[in-house]
């Protein structure tokens, strides 16, 4: 095996265990953030942490190279999910009152 | 039942699934070990053949365009039975907003949210074009694009311009455009049969340098419409809802 070669593939490995730690972190932020959408009890609250999992999601997957996965994460899961589930609960309330 | 006896069947379940999970995860391959051919394979030929440098737009457009084109008509439809179930019925009559708590007042909508909104809505605008337009050179696309152009209408309304959101997308327009977008996705995949090619062939020129924007033929034209399909089916949704929440009505008459 030629000096490049070796040369690039301890790049690569190099590469490999930083990436590594950046998902950890991020999969670790997205099991708390998960876990949050589920302890907050209010819904008005809740619509708004989740918008926040669906921004730690959307980074989850921009660790694991998936951009396209990215954008429409958060897109999806942080503006037009939670968009119309306060939609949702504003008509709810209305109909209550 | 008892409470007893249903945590009894829960925890039988879980310990079943738990169970039947983990097996499963002994069958997995490594972290980061891709087993299958057709990931390669694309990598391999994808720039070469569709001259499109954004490879997961090329697989999506071209590669499995007609799997796309499924996709894209699951929001369509959706799209459209959200208009169908919140349409005005013969028996329903749009009513005056009423102040039904007289006695408490309307929070004004917060300068800072105001200003957020204006500021953001131009940049929103440019992104969306920009991802809507780009699928064939940068890891963008149709969908997310889309997605983002909608939101630039919703800012809108978020600035407390309910009206200008209206006349923004008076909703005529925004079902026209869904349904161009939609069909002309379709349409597209009809012109590559006309010259004699398989549905959704890539017939356009590819142009000569993979990943410039004039590039990779029917994947960006796709995209575009995608785009312009996603961002109607989003705002016909969310002023759908929005006429319901905001405008109080009543059956009969």
């Amino acid at each position: 095996m030629s000096e490049a070669h070796l040369a690039a593939l301890v790049a690569t490995t190099a590469t490999t265990r930083i990436i590594s730690a950046v998902q950890v972190v991020a999969l670790v932020a997205t099991a708390v953030a998960a876990t949050a959408v589920v302890v907050v009890r209010r819904p008005a609250r809740q619509v708004v942490v989740l918008s926040t999992y669906g921004l730690v999601l959307g980074a989850l997957f921009l660790t694991f190279q998936a951009p396209d996965v990215t954008l429409s994460m958060i897109t999806v899961g942080s503006v037009v999910l939670p968009l119309l589930l306060l939609l949702a609960l504003a008509k709810m309330r209305r109909q209550e009152e | 039942m008892t409470p007893a006896q249903r945590r009894n069947a829960f925890l039988i379940a879980m310990a079943g699934l738990l169970g039947f999970y983990l097996w499963g995860l002994t069958g997995l391959p490594g972290f980061g070990h891709y087993p299958g051919p057709y990931g390669d394979i694309v990598n391999a030929i994808a720039v070469a053949r569709t001259h499109a440098t954004g490879v997961v737009s090329a697989v999506n457009f071209d590669f499995r365009g007609f799997d796309t084109l499924g996709e894209e008509y699951i929001l369509f439809v959706a799209a459209t039975g959200v208009a169908t179930v919140l349409r005005h019925l013969r028996s329903e009559r749009d009513r005056a907003p009423t102040d039904e708590a007289k006695d408490r007042k309307v929070p004004p909508t917060s300068d800072a949210v105001r200003l957020t909104a204006v500021v953001m809505t131009g940049p929103t605008v440019v992104v969306g074009w920009w991802l809507t337009t780009h699928a064939q050179t940068t890891p963008s696309g149709g969908f997310q694009g889309g997605v983002v152009l909608a939101t630039a209408f919703i800012l809108v309304y978020l600035a407390g311009q309910y009206l200008t959101f209206e006349r923004m997308s008076p909703l005529k327009v925004t079902d026209a455009a869904e349904a161009v977008g939609a069909g002309s996705f379709a349409a597209v995949g009809v012109g590559a049969l006309v010259v004699g090619a398989a549905y959704l062939t890539d017939v356009l020129p590819l142009g000569h340098s993979p990943g410039a924007i004039n590039s990779s033929g029917t994947i960006a034209l796709i995209s575009f419409f995608v785009g312009i399909e996603v961002a109607a089916a989003f705002v016909l949704i969310c002023s759908e809802l929005l006429e319901q929440t905001l405008l109080v009505r009543e059956g009969g008459s």
